[in-house]
Formats: structure tokens, C-alpha cells, sequence
């Protein structure tokens, strides 16, 4: 049994929504990121997703791209992000999802890389240029390692594939609300909703709903109509205001817990 | 282990050839990709689609271009007879308007109104920003902010043609960076954007449409060199960037197991990473001959031992790019096109060269493919041919070699 289906098992149960905040690994330093996984484990984070910096993440809005490009600089590796893991699963017990592109896995190699996030303590990998059609090799890759691998669907998949993406995936699936880059936006698209109730309606497992997401107003939306809210470039653009400062870490903190305060139903 | 001779190049319905191609996207891309393949391949079989698009070819962009028997180059190489094929003579002044006019014609079949392009060198981006304004479509390019310093000129042209032109200042500032952020531009726009992508490379379909719009190239030099010699050639050689205009030559020929099909890629200045564009040279701390994802497309890819995309240096906008279209890739593993590589210095070699003997003035990136051909030229007899891909005129590179002499 995953540790990420049991987390929303457990978020059913006490009939709450789940919080999973993004960061990327290395961004503005290693051991700043570890700080922020246990700080963000303390703010309530229900799983954290944590980026492996990427020199091209077409994927992504400026925020993240300038992020990706701070731990490019410190010349951040995926070996590097694993042992992050590693040392801050000493303090904490959240489930961590690897969030990368392909290519920076490739070259660590398959048969290497499913032991290695599995030994890191790493719980599920979402690979943003990765679909079903092409992932065969990496899910078998990853399951024989008791790691999830987690698929996109977005407001233009069909129904058709949705059926197919729910049949690969597993531990939840993650909704991109709209069509687009990550990077915070002011309104939340009727788009996701509607998207949410297709994943539903051809899939048991749970659903994050990410891209766009910003303020507590907008997580609490979300969690009328999805079991969890993805926030990444709101937070990613903390750690760029407070580079530097002594406050970082707290700071960002901070700032995640204001995302849930509105929210009273969380406090638990 | 010998391997056979492939006489065939074809993808599987996913866009592999072999383990390269395919399509790897983030997941908003995967409809508008399968509607573009569908309406891609529903136009192959039209005839309509390719009545519309060779007359637009012939009227238009001044189809079939010359093959064009280059004596003075031949005496000078002092072996086979070189020929080249001129698509220095099209509309725009490269082979590039072969796919954008093709692409257009499957924008408007689609009804988008709005077309988006990256630019390396400008060739594209012009060639784009000239059928927009032949079919009334909006158009917006892409081109890094380092090529937009290097081809001036080609900025003005695509405005003057009622592009709006946005410089990239992210990443390398090159081709890589401007095919990134057209990429962003299609993820957020897909409902009324057509993606013009100007090389055969990226997601399926692109590798193999572009290649299906630039094979015209090899059919007419097909038969003109038939005509002219009564027999095939013994080699074909064309620069490499992504790689249109060479497989656009290679792809008619590739049945013919005793044609050689000779790609060039740009050796830049120097042998580590960083310092060329040669995405097959595997040597020492090249950075080459690594197998990766770039950009929709598993092929070859210059990257660092962490999986991080390297910068590329060449001389020419055109050639500078991190990874190969997946085909090469394919061809190149099967041992049925070889490539070699052409430093900046052999480039403007060559460009001087081609100029001075024939009055063509070559784009830099074309003008890579002269010495090799030369080279190979000198290894047959005279009773030999060989034909290299003239894709591009080199006025929009005159201004830098001026400067470069200068220095």
C-alpha cells in the first residue's frame, strides 16, 4: 500500500482537503531546500512535490524557470536533490513526490534511478514530459520499487485517454488546471472542475488540481471539488523574495500556513 | 555485427524511428498534437492539399530550383563532378519556405488564425512571417536574443512582413531557448495557434511532416541529376542543424544503397562541450554522442554528465543547436547516413570558396557543407557525382563575415 494512497486516505477520513507544496530542490542552496521540507512538513503540508532544476522546463512559468536556474548555477544534481531527501526524511515523515522533466533521469539511468528514490525515501515521481504512451519502461521501472508514478491530465486530454492515463497511473492523478505554464493566476478556471469530475468519473484514485494556484481563496475552491491543491509558484516566488534573508525559511513557512488559516476546517 | 542496409525510413504511427522521435510533452500538448497528426495525414492523401501547395510552389517560391553543375568547384576538388541544388533561389532565399508554405496551408485547413514560429538564423522565421502575410494570418516569432544581435536584418524583414518578433533572453539566448518559449506560447494558446515549427525535429508529427515538406528538395534533384548525368549520384552532403534541408535531400534517395548521405554539423571552434553544435562526436568531453530528450524528441543531445542541455557554439545561428532531428538519429545508428563536421574556420572556408568560384554567396550554415564536399568530391573519379544541398543565400551573413574581417 502507497504512503500517498494512505495520506488521502486519512485526509477522507477527517473529511479535509490536502496541501501539497512545491519547491525546487537546491533553490537558493541544498541545505536551505532541506530546512524548507521540514519547515513545510511543520506548516501542514499533507506531501511535498520537490523539482529537480532542469536547464529547459517548457512546462513552467518564469518563476519556476528562475528558480531551476538558481540551482543550475550551484550546479544542483538529481544525485544532490536525493541525498536532500535522504537527510530531511530523517525529521520528517511526509510522503515526497520527485517532480522533474525526463531528460536529468534519463541520463541517471532507469534501473539505477528506481532503487535510488526508493532508498532516498522518495514516494512517487511525476515526469512532466512523460505520457503513458512513452512511459511504459518507467512505470514497470518504478513498481518494482514500490514508487508511484504520477501522470498529468489537463483540460485538453480526451476521454478516451483519460481512461488510459487512470489505468497507468497510480497514487493520485494530477490535474493542470488550465491550459498553460505554472505561475500564479488570479482566478481558478471553471476548466479544473469540470476536468476533476472526467478524472472521477473513469478513476478511483485521488485528485490534485495545480497550476495557477495562489491564495487561500483559490485552495479553498479547489477543495470543494478535488481531494487536493498543488502550490507551486506563489511559494517558489517566496524563497526568490527572501533569498538571502535570515527569515527564509520561516518566512516561507509563514507564508504556507497563511494559505490554510483560512481554511479552519485544516487545523486539525 | 553487420547490420543490412536500410532501404526504407519510416516512423511507427507513435513517431518512432526506432527508439527516437516519439513525443514526449507536457500533457496539454498531447490533443493538439494528435488533431495536428490526424489533419496531417488526412492532407497526405488529399490531392487537393498538394494541388494547393505545388502550385503555390512553382508560383510562388519559384519551384523546381536548378540543379546546378558547379565547374569551377569541380576543378577545383579535382574529382567527382559537384552539382548544386539551388534553394538558394527560392522566395525568401532558403529552403525553409518549402515547410512554412506546407504548414500554413494545414494552419489554414484547421482554421487557426494565429501562427507561431521560433527562428534560429531568421530563414524560418522570414519564411514564416511571408506565407502569414500571403494567407492573412497573425504571426509571432521567437528568436533568442543572441541570433536577433547576430541577424539584424532578418529582425527587420519578419516586422516588415507584419511579424511581431519577441526576443528570448532565457537560457543560451539561441534557437533551443526560442523553440522554449514558442512551446510556452502553444501550451497556453492552444485553442487558436498553430505551432509553425521551422526544423524536423520535436514532437510527432513535426519530424515527419517536415521532412514530407521538405522532400520535394531530393525528388527534383532526383531526377535532375538523372537527367543531367544519367546516373545516381555517388553522395549527397547538407549542413545539420535540426536537420530539414539534409533529410529533405537524403529521404528520396534513401533506397538507392549506393548513394552516400553525407550530413555536416557544426564543429564550431573547438572539441568540449560548449564550444560546437556536432551532436554525434563522441569524443572526449565533447559532450556528443549521448542519447536524450529534448524538446518532444528522444535523439542525440549535447548535455552535461548530469542530464542538463549544454550551450552550442557555432559560427552560424542556423547550426546552433543542442540536439539532431530524430531521423538522423535513426540514420545515423543504422549506419546509412554518415556525419562528418565543418569548423567555423572550414565554414567560412567554404562560404569564400563558393563565392569566389561560382558567384554564390552561401548562408554560413549551408557553406559547412562545401569543404567535406569537397573532400569526398576528391576521393571519386570524374565520371562521379556529387550534389550539395545549396539551402541557403548568404546575404543576411554578409554583414558578419564583413565584421569578422575587420577584426
Amino acid at each position: 500500500m502507497s504512503r500517498i494512497r494512505d495520506t488521502f486516505g486519512k485526509l477522507k477520513r477527517c473529511g479535509r482537503g490536502g496541501f501539497i507544496p512545491f519547491i525546487t530542490a537546491g533553490d537558493p542552496d541544498l541545505v536551505t531546500t532541506e530546512l524548507l521540507l521540514v519547515e513545510l512538513a511543520a506548516a501542514g503540508a499533507d506531501i511535498i512535490e520537490l523539482g529537480v532544476p532542469f536547464s529547459d522546463p517548457v512546462a513552467d512559468g518564469e518563476v519556476i524557470q528562475r528558480a531551476s536556474e538558481r540551482a543550475l548555477r550551484r550546479g544542483v544534481t538529481l544525485g544532490d536533490t536525493l541525498r536532500c531527501v535522504s537527510n530531511a526524511k530523517k525529521h520528517i515523515d511526509v510522503p515526497i513526490v520527485l517532480f522533474s522533466y525526463l531528460n536529468p533521469l534519463l541520463k541517471f539511468g532507469r534501473d539505477r534511478l528506481g532503487d535510488e528514490v526508493q532508498g532516498a525515501g522518495i514516494d512517487a515521481v511525476l515526469i512532466t514530459d512523460l505520457t503513458p504512451e512513452e512511459g511504459g519502461p518507467w512505470i514497470t521501472a518504478f513498481r518494482d520499487h514500490a514508487v508511484d508514478l504520477i501522470f498529468l491530465v489537463a483540460p485538453t486530454t480526451s476521454g478516451e485517454r483519460l481512461r488510459r492515463i487512470a489505468q497507468q497511473a497510480s497514487g493520485f492523478i494530477y490535474a493542470v488546471s488550465r491550459a498553460g505554464v505554472t505561475g500564479a493566476r488570479s482566478e481558478m478556471p471553471r476548466d479544473a472542475e469540470s476536468l476533476v469530475k472526467r478524472v472521477r468519473a473513469v478513476s478511483d484514485l485521488p485528485v490534485a488540481v495545480g497550476f495557477g494556484i495562489s491564495t487561500p481563496e483559490q485552495v479553498s475552491q479547489v477543495w470543494r471539488f478535488a481531494d487536493a491543491a498543488v502550490i507551486g509558484s506563489a511559494l517558489v516566488r517566496q524563497v526568490e523574495k527572501l533569498a538571502g534573508s535570515p527569515d527564509l525559511v520561516a518566512g516561507v513557512g509563514e507564508f504556507a500556513r497563511s494559505l490554510l488559516v483560512q481554511n479552519t476546517h485544516v487545523v486539525t | 555485427m553487420q547490420k543490412s542496409p536500410i532501404t526504407k525510413s519510416e516512423p511507427d504511427e507513435g513517431g518512432h524511428w526506432g527508439k527516437f522521435g516519439g513525443r514526449y510533452v507536457p500533457e496539454t500538448l498531447v490533443a493538439p498534437l494528435e488533431e495536428l497528426t490526424n489533419e496531417f495525414m488526412n492532407a497526405r492523401d488529399d490531392p487537393g492539399f498538394w494541388a494547393e501547395l505545388n502550385r503555390l510552389l512553382r508560383d510562388y517560391c519559384g519551384r523546381p530550383t536548378p540543379l546546378f553543375h558547379a565547374r569551377r568547384l569541380t576543378a577545383h576538388a579535382g574529382g567527382a563532378q559537384i552539382y548544386l541544388k539551388r534553394e538558394d533561389l527560392l522566395h525568401t532565399g532558403a529552403h525553409k519556405i518549402n515547410n512554412a508554405v506546407g504548414q500554413a496551408l494545414l494552419a489554414r485547413r484547421m482554421g487557426k488564425r494565429r501562427v507561431i514560429a521560433e527562428t534560429g538564423a531568421g530563414q524560418h522565421g522570414v519564411a514564416t512571417a511571408t506565407v502569414c502575410a500571403l494567407f492573412g494570418l497573425n504571426c509571432v516569432i521567437y528568436m533568442g536574443a543572441e541570433d536577433v544581435r547576430r541577424q539584424a536584418l532578418n529582425v527587420f524583414r519578419m516586422r516588415l512582413l507584419g511579424a511581431e518578433v519577441v526576443t528570448v533572453s532565457a537560457g543560451t539566448r539561441t534557437l533551443k531557448d526560442a523553440i522554449n518559449e514558442a512551446l510556452r506560447d502553444w501550451v497556453t494558446n492552444v485553442h487558436d495557434t498553430y505551432y509553425l515549427l521551422g526544423s524536423a525535429l520535436g514532437p510527432h508529427p513535426y519530424p515527419l511532416m517536415v521532412r514530407e515538406f521538405q522532400s520535394v528538395i531530393g525528388r527534383e534533384a532526383r531526377e535532375q541529376i538523372l537527367s543531367a548525368t544519367g546516373t545516381l549520384p555517388r553522395a549527397l552532403v547538407a549542413c545539420v542543424g535540426g536537420g530539414s534541408n539534409a533529410i529533405g535531400l537524403f529521404h528520396p534517395f534513401i533506397a538507392d544503397e549506393g548513394v552516400r548521405l553525407i550530413g555536416v554539423e557544426a564543429g564550431g571552434r573547438g572539441d568540449s562541450l560548449g564550444e560546437h553544435a556536432a551532436r554525434f562526436h563522441a569524443g572526449m568531453a565533447s559532450g556528443g554522442g549521448q542519447v536524450g530528450v529534448l524538446q518532444g524528441t528522444m535523439s542525440y543531445v549535447l548535455q552535461n554528465a548530469n542530464g542538463q542541455i549544454a550551450t552550442t557554439h557555432s559560427i552560424s545561428a542556423g547550426l546552433d543547436y543542442s540536439a539532431i532531428g530524430p531521423e538522423h538519429a535513426f540514420l545515423h545508428d543504422s549506419s546509412r547516413a554518415d556525419y562528418a563536421r565543418a569548423s567555423d574556420a572550414e565554414a567560412l572556408e567554404g562560404f569564400q570558396l563558393c563565392a569566389k568560384l561560382e558567384g554564390i554567396i552561401p548562408a554560413l550554415e549551408t557553406a559547412h557543407a562545401i569543404m567535406p564536399a569537397i573532400r569526398v568530391a576528391r576521393e571519386l573519379s570524374q565520371d562521379d557525382s556529387v550534389i550539395i544541398n545549396l539551402s541557403g543565400r548568404g546575404d543576411k551573413d554578409v554583414q558578419l563575415v564583413a565584421d569578422l574581417h575587420s577584426q
